[in-house]
């Protein structure tokens, strides 16, 4: 038992996260500090990097659409109380789909019909690597954080085997499919400026970001309006209340981490259709884990979750930079700071409440009195 | 006895208490004599947990002064209310399942790196303190094997182990069968005479009338007043608590009894279910339900009647038996769905509106409408419609005279009373033929039994049939038509009402101890 706390939403959604980012950050500096380099410096680089020009910023929002999607893939998990860990292999069996469909037909159909074909592929097939751990939890009683965590391995492993021996081309010596046809690429931002006569620099950044947003607005619809949110939420929060009210668990979860497995898969979009043009091993590189973070860091909401986004492909794309540009200062560094960043905005995002809660208390009885 | 001049062990001075807008305790003064039992009453927010959770040392005062046995006392956190002699008694539970009791009692009080020395040294103190006082424990069984009743002497050792002179109880009789709160109180009355000073909150007057010295009401964060056991009576208490005439009992009115009932509204036969671990839950338990009556299940609690409600509600299939509700019926292999009970108009207010009524995370209106969610007017298209379930949540609110009056508060934010006047709103608003209530008025406050139970002869008197199964006997006799008595998962005995008293329920109650005996 302690102080019931009340913190007006002000400050639990506003100034709580931006002061656990700026201890984060001053944490970060004294690390930098200690191995001799200037946290000032880094931090320029890093937002110049990051922020100052329309490719950095193309390269930052390109991150930051993949982990929209991870991010969403937990979060819709969470609300119906699944911990799903198997964003990264929900993601790339999505971009196997994106392939198949992409090598399969991408020669023979146009664009419109055949990008539209593409984020089907990749839901159903991210969906497909969600629903199974889901059935074996609800049906079969095996944990989800198990079955989901194994499925990344078998995620890589059958990405790698059907590179290997059917969809690497003949005489490749590299692990790679055929590049796509242009039909089956999703356009580039600098692509789609061009085309309407503007010219900007070129970037990954692509037409997976407008999905992303829209998958936010669907995301939020979903969960806080639809009757099927209702449920899954009941059953997230209050599985016997569900049970009660008529609500059959075990669909719901199904139906939950269908849909995660779905947002999951559309990595695939964004990497294999938007960025490679071919399928590759190792695409989706941890953001399916990096999604984890950006989930709990926007509290599971999507607007909370567009904006960890950003922060973290800031993060991403402003730490190439940093460790492009200052000697001496590696890439894990810049992983580092990630770390720190998840540590206290994610992991002990409450620990400050309380002294939030004392200081407001304080001044509203001052102002009072 | 002692008279005037027995010392005072607490002394409150004029202690107020803010949260936010709410004034939890204002300038509330009054003593505590030393070795006596003290009761606090008070409905539900009436600040009774604020200003023990300020003796104890969980909140400080925003004013006034405490002494403790004549000497000022500031109580900043609560290792230093123990140390003071301070002991508290919480109503959930304060105690790790996985440790035994003995580990239970040492836990922070350890004392060394290696835990044998200090093991043998505690059960040696904790033997003698269990021969003194008479709170027997079984000191190397584990916490989660233990009855209620037990854990509760273990929480009252590990306070007088912890040299508690001054034991705070708060609501300890709630989760108490009725034998385990008679043993309760054997144990209460020695601790007195050894000289503790008790502080006992309750709801139950009763319990307030036979132990008591001096009792102390509150309400709306003062003292109302402070008196001598003598001076009070129950219809005294209580409506010094609520501020007005309170009636529990049966009106006056059904003293003549005119049997209501109608129609068979739900029958069930032979109906038999097993626990997990193979013990019998029910046992051939047949019932029917008609128009117009309140059917009470009478048993001390755990002899099957959550079960019987669990499986006429639809949440569990049993394992035999048959069921009539609204011209269908269902057998063990498709029972009864909880999805198809309340289109057949059965409405179920479940025992544990904790985790079964509402869904806590859900503000008010989300929770208004749980188990309701499909109706069309709660929708629009695959999308909910939110206006109609705030509306719809303004409404009940207003009905039942729930407090706040804000749809827009977490489910979780209101007391148990308005918690409970919420789900039985929601049930009772869609005129289901057959209600189930479990557990009406546990941990409820007695403005709101008193409302409640209205509301359900109300229900009753509009033709519905309600099945009421309740711990508690004087609200089974305040409005059953007809007792069925529970015990060891069978149904021991039928009374009509005009045939019931304590004694005969209690030996029909008790049946399974008479056939052992015999």
């Amino acid at each position: 038992m302690s102080q019931p706390l009340t913190l007006p939403r002000w400050i639990d959604i506003g100034l709580l996260p931006l002061w656990n980012l700026a201890i984060a950050l001053v944490v970060a500096g004294l690390v930098v500090m200690v191995i001799g380099h200037s946290p000032w410096q880094a931090l320029t680089v890093l937002l110049n990097g990051a922020l100052g020009s329309v490719r950095g910023l193309g390269y930052s929002l390109y991150y930051a659409t993949t982990f929209i999607f991870t991010g969403l893939a937990v979060a819709v998990a969470i609300h119906a109380g699944l911990f799903n860990i198997g964003g990264e292999g929900q993601a790339t069996l999505g971009g196997v789909g994106v392939a198949l469909m992409a090598l399969w037909l991408g020669a023979r159909l146009p664009a419109v019909v055949m990008l539209p074909l593409l984020v089907i592929a990749a839901a159903l097939f991210g969906m497909l690597w969600a629903a199974l751990p889901a059935y074996l939890q609800a049906w079969r009683g095996s944990h989800i954080v198990i079955t989901t965590i194994m499925f990344n391995f078998l995620g890589a492993a059958l990405n790698a085997y059907l590179l290997v021996n059917w969809l690497r081309p003949a005489g490749s010596m590299s692990v790679e499919s055929a590049e796509f046809a242009d039909s089956a690429r999703m356009p580039a931002l600098h692509q789609m400026a061009a085309a309407l006569g503007y010219e900007l620099p070129s970037s990954p950044l692509n037409f997976s970001l407008v999905i992303a947003l829209l998958a936010c607005v669907a995301v939020g619809w979903f969960l806080w309006k639809s009757a099927a949110g209702y449920a899954v939420r009941a059953v997230g929060s209050a599985p016997r209340a569900a049970h009660y009210a008529g609500i059959h668990p075990r669909a719901q979860v199904l139906l939950a981490m269908a849909i995660s497995g779905a947002l999951a898969g559309m990595v695939g979009i964004n990497e294999i259709s938007g960025v490679q043009g071919k399928l590759t091993l190792d695409f989706v590189a941890g953001a399916g884990f990096t999604g984890i973070a950006v989930s709990l860091m926007g509290r599971n909401h999507p607007v909370g979750i567009i904006l960890a986004s950003l922060l973290f492909g800031v993060l991403y794309q402003g730490g190439v930079e940093v460790s492009f540009e200052l000697q001496g200062f590696s890439r894990e560094m810049v992983v580092t700071a990630q770390g720190l960043i998840v540590l206290f905005s994610g992991a002990m995002a409450t620990v400050s409440a309380p002294l939030f809660a004392r200081v407001y208390a304080a001044v509203k009885g001052g102002r009072r009195g | 006895m002692p008279e005037q001049a027995t010392p005072v062990a607490v002394r409150l001075r004029a202690i107020s208490k803010r949260f936010g807008a709410v004034q939890a305790n204002r300038e509330v003064s009054f003593d505590i004599a030393a070795g006596s039992v003290h009761g606090l009453v008070g409905e539900n927010g009436a600040g009774k947990s604020t200003l023990m959770a300020i003796l104890y040392g969980y909140y400080h005062a925003d004013a006034g002064s405490i002494e403790i046995d004549g000497q000022p006392a500031h109580i900043a956190n609560s290792q230093q209310a123990i140390a003071l002699g301070i002991g508290m008694v919480h109503q959930h539970f304060m105690l790790v399942d996985t440790l035994t009791c003995l580990e239970n009692i040492m836990l922070g009080a350890e004392g060394g790196f290696f835990l044998a020395p200090s093991k043998a040294k505690v059960r040696a103190r904790l033997d003698t303190l269990m021969a003194e006082t008479g709170l027997q424990v079984h000191l190397d069984a584990l916490v989660s094997d233990l009855p209620v009743g037990e854990l509760q002497r273990l929480e009252i050792l590990k306070a007088l182990y912890r040299g508690a002179k001054i034991l705070i109880l708060d609501e300890p009789t709630a989760v108490l069968t009725p034998q385990e709160t008679d043993q309760l109180f054997v144990t209460l009355r020695r601790l007195k005479e050894r000289g503790t000073t008790l502080i006992l909150i309750t709801h139950k007057l009763k319990e307030v009338m036979s132990l008591c010295g001096a009792v102390t009401v509150m309400r709306q964060g003062q003292v109302v007043e402070t008196r001598h056991i003598g001076a009070w009576s129950e219809e005294a208490l209580a409506e010094s608590m609520v501020g007005r005439k309170v009636t529990l009992g049966r009106p006056e009115s059904e003293s003549g009894l005119e049997v209501h009932a109608g129609e068979v509204r739900l029958q069930a036969a032979s109906l038999s279910l097993k626990h997990a671990n193979g013990v019998p839950a029910l046992k051939d338990v047949s019932l029917t339900l008609r128009a117009g009556e309140i059917v009470g299940v009478a048993g001390v609690s755990g002899n099957g009647q959550s079960e019987l409600l669990e499986v006429l509600s639809g949440l569990r299939a049993p394992e035999g038996g048959r069921l009539e509700l609204g011209g269908q019926s269902f057998a063990p292999g498709a029972w009864l769905d909880t999805a198809r009970a309340r289109p057949l108009r059965l409405a179920h207010v479940p025992e544990d509106r904790h985790a079964v009524g509402l869904v806590m995370s859900f503000p008010a209106w989300e929770s208004a409408v749980l188990g309701y969610q499909n109706l069309p007017k709660y929708r629009k298209g695959a999308s909910m419609n939110h206006a109609a379930m705030r509306e719809a949540t303004r409404q009940m609110q207003a009905r039942f005279d729930v407090r706040p009056r804000d749809e827009n508060l977490g489910s979780s934010k209101f007391s148990g009373g308005n918690q409970q006047k919420l789900i039985l709103a929601r049930e009772i608003g869609e005129q289901p033929t057959v209600l189930l209530v479990g557990q009406p008025t546990r941990g409820v406050d007695i403005g709101a039994i008193e409302f409640i139970h209205h509301q359900l002869r109300a229900l009753r008197d509009a033709g519905c049939a309600v099945l009421l199964v309740s711990s508690e006997l004087d609200e089974i006799l305040a409005l059953a038509d007809r007792v069925i008595v529970m015990n060891a998962g069978r149904i021991t005995g039928e009374l009509a009402i005009e045939d019931c008293d304590e004694r005969r329920l209690g030996l029909l109650m008790a049946a399974q101890e008479e056939r052992a005996a015999a």
